[in-house]
């Protein structure tokens, strides 16, 4: 008895699931982000695409690590070809970087709105096209009524929206289906060798829909993702010419 | 199809346009003046200063006697010919096809067009009463040929309306002057006893021709049809043109634009026959009050959905202001290009950049923030980072060569770089720490330098060394020091990017 009734729960989970807009992929349709154990904090251990994702950034260094991060994303949300519209206020990125994490900029289109309040207007017009593998939109302010019109705008045409919150003063609610931060973290090469090593981040899950969210050490490491578990150096340290 | 024409005679132009303005002019005698050989002469008058016997060609001061109380106006060259060509675009809504006819008249191809008034005499008189209404009168005439229009125009007593081939007995029982000869050749009919072009129409060719000459042979066949003439238009007519005139002028929204949309229906039916697609258009609207505007769109790709059309014109449809209420809408195609097979796009999978459906996302987004500021990169072969990549407009466009990445470079670039104070220990090593925005950045890791030189066959100029360098917290920054190897030259550092 005890176990049917776990059982049951279980499905009723799984349903409502369905009924907030998760959609189980059939077993072949799943891609693989390379996000190892991040993955498990999202509903069904799939990285939600057809959601909006909200990145919560306070300096520009952690702009250039959202965006990195982001870039490694699509990477896999490019890699069955289409575009991706990059939606920008202000924008810094610096297009010929992004071949580094395996995104072809010539495969992005950017929108460079003269007026703050375009931003959103395109983005919402970008996330109803279902044509697009993508939307990257770099804002300021997002009420949670306007993300709410952006994740209606995404439950109809299931692309895959991130929103860079720039500047952030204070972190607002929001309808999107997980709201991350991503830092940059001091890299590290083989004690001893000079010089700068892979991109490393620390990737905050503050809020996942149905998920765990959690805290993990990134790094970008030939072309795809690598989850850092800090382990005791047992290498000696050794001092190169 | 055999061709019809309307010519229309603005008799008293000038005057009429003046009592426009002056309302007290109506009852009153009206003439304008123009110098000659010093001395004023009446060159135009209304119908009051006529009948009290003012002609053309007489001086000011005999009018002012004849005409006691007449208003003078002084000339200014080329006023008619701005009139004309004001009401030649007022005309646009009867033909597509307006001639202006100078001195004072208009030339209209009206070829298939009567029937949408119901008849070519309900034709003639919706012109006639429209434009008394605006206060002009006008003797329109038709016919067959532009010839013999004209001269029903302005020299029949009745029977403006020629019947098709009827020009011969039209001709008949007008003037010479009807046949537009010119001043020696009237004179010198007059002086032969030919009152009517019916009493030399019937003489061989070759004896008018040897006693009057080519032209008036030339003008007689024309108005009879036997030579041709063509009509130059005003505006040159586009092919893919549709136009609704709204019996009840419109000032809603909602009126518009089912009148917006049933007109992009109607063009996108007759593109979609033809296997085109619609790239730009312009939408022009006449205003009952004479003033006419037009809103333009543009698209990525040949189009033929209504629904998309509309959408781009939706968005510019809140700058239409209808005033009193508009009476016409014109969608001129201006350019068409054969429209993509649409069978070959299904089996496609993903769609790519020129598919139809981003297409027509960035027609919305361009129709809203502009063109300009919609970009797509493609690498240049250049080291110099910020020639690195340059901006394309065309979607379909691939890249000539593969994006580099051998050498890693920030996610994130400061345009234009900015300046920064920073401290090296060595010459040509890193900085140890550099000050940026008051806020001090303690170097413990960096790569470089990677010296980056100005391509000198594009631009004169130094070369910068630059460094990738991370400070305490882990941010990783692009430095670049500028040369310092003359004497004299110090090196300054500037901060270029965020890496990630």
């Amino acid at each position: 008895m005890e176990a049917t009734k776990e059982e049951m729960i279980d499905r009723l989970r799984q349903d409502l699931m369905g009924w907030e807009g998760f959609r189980p992929l059939p077993p072949g349709e799943r891609q693989e982000f390379g996000l190892g154990v991040i993955e498990n904090a999202f509903p069904n251990q799939t990285f939600p695409t057809g959601a909006l994702h909200e990145f919560i950034s306070t300096r520009p260094e952690f702009t250039a690590a959202i965006s990195s991060f982001i870039a490694g994303i699509m990477q896999t949300l490019l890699a069955g070809g289409g575009v991706c519209v990059w939606v920008s206020y202000t924008r810094r990125i610096y297009p010929p970087a992004l071949k580094r994490f395996g995104v072809n900029p010539d495969r992005i289109i950017f929108i460079d709105v003269q007026r703050e309040k375009d931003v959103l207007w395109v983005t919402e017009e970008a996330l109803k096209c279902n044509g697009i593998a993508a939307v990257i939109c770099e804002t300021r302010l997002l009420s949670f009524m306007e993300s709410r019109r952006l994740q209606l705008a995404v439950e109809q045409s299931h692309v895959t929206g991130f929103i860079v919150r720039k500047d952030v003063k204070h972190i607002t609610t929001s309808a999107c289906a997980a709201r991350w931060t991503v830092k940059p973290l001091r890299s590290k090469l083989r004690p001893g060798m000079p010089g700068v090593g892979h991109p490393r981040w620390q990737v905050d899950l503050l809020k996942v829909r149905n998920g765990h969210p959690g805290s993990w050490t990134l790094e970008w490491k030939n072309k795809q993702f690598t989850v850092v578990t800090e382990q005791v150096q047992t290498e000696k340290m050794q001092r190169y010419a | 199809m055999p061709k019809r024409f309307v010519s229309i005679w603005f008799r008293y132009l000038l005057t009429d346009r003046e009592a426009i303005r002056q309302k007290s002019l109506r009852d009153l005698p009206v003439a304008f003046t123009e110098p000659d050989h010093g001395r004023l002469l009446v060159i135009a008058m209304n119908v009051n200063a006529e009948q009290c016997g003012v002609k053309p060609g007489i001086a000011a001061a005999d009018a002012r006697v004849i005409a006691p109380g007449i208003q003078l106006f002084e000339n200014k060259p080329g006023r008619n010919v701005k009139l004309l060509k004001g009401m030649a675009e007022w005309c646009l809504r009867y033909t597509p096809l307006v001639m202006v006819d100078l001195p004072d008249g208009l030339l209209l191809d009206v070829t298939g067009c009567t029937h949408l008034k119901g008849g070519e005499t309900e034709y003639l008189k919706d012109m006639v009463s429209r434009l008394r209404a605006l206060g002009y009168t006008i003797r329109p005439g038709m016919a067959d040929t532009i010839g013999c229009a004209w001269a029903v125009a302005r020299c029949a007593e009745n029977g403006l309306n020629v019947p098709p081939g009827g020009q011969r007995n039209a001709l008949m029982p007008l003037p010479p002057a009807s046949l537009r000869l010119g001043t020696d050749l009237l004179i010198k009919l007059n002086q032969l006893g030919f009152y009517q072009v019916s009493s030399f129409i019937h003489l061989p060719k070759s004896v008018l021709k040897r006693r009057f000459g080519g032209n008036m042979i030339l003008r007689l066949y024309q108005a009879l049809g036997q030579e041709a003439e063509f009509l130059l238009p005003l505006k040159e007519p586009v092919p893919y043109s549709e136009r609704i005139s709204l019996l009840e002028p419109v000032t809603i929204r909602p009126a518009i634009e089912r009148a917006v949309h049933t007109l992009i229906d109607q063009l996108c039916k007759r593109l979609y026959g033809e296997g085109l697609g619609l790239r730009s258009a312009v939408l022009t609207y006449c205003r009952i009050d004479g003033k006419s505007y037009q809103l333009a769109i543009g698209t990525n790709h040949p189009s033929q959905r209504t629904d998309h059309i509309f959408k781009l014109f939706e968005l510019q449809l809140d700058q239409v202001a209808p005033g009193l209420g508009i009476e016409l809408f014109i969608l001129d195609a201006l350019k068409t290009e054969p429209a993509s097979d649409k069978q070959s796009m299904l089996w496609n999978g993903k769609p790519t950049a020129d598919s139809e459906q981003v297409a027509e996302l960035l027609d919305n987004i361009a129709a809203r923030v502009g063109n300009v500021n919609i970009h797509r990169y493609l690498p240049k072969e250049h080291h110099w980072p910020e020639r690195a990549a340059a901006n394309t407009a065309d979607l379909t466009e691939i890249p000539a060569s593969e994006w580099r990445d051998d050498h890693i470079r920030p996610t994130q670039l400061l345009d234009p770089p900015e300046p920064i104070e920073a401290m090296a220990l060595t010459p040509d090593y890193a900085p140890r720490q550099f000050v940026y925005r008051n806020q001090r950045h303690i170097i413990v890791s960096a790569d470089g330098p990677e010296r980056i030189s100005h391509e000198w066959w594009t631009e004169d100029g130094g070369y910068r060394d630059y460094y990738m360098a991370e400070d305490e917290e882990g941010m990783r920054y692009w430095l670049f020091g500028t040369p310092n190897e003359l004497p004299g030259q110090t090196r300054r550092w500037f901060i270029h990017g965020y890496f990630a």
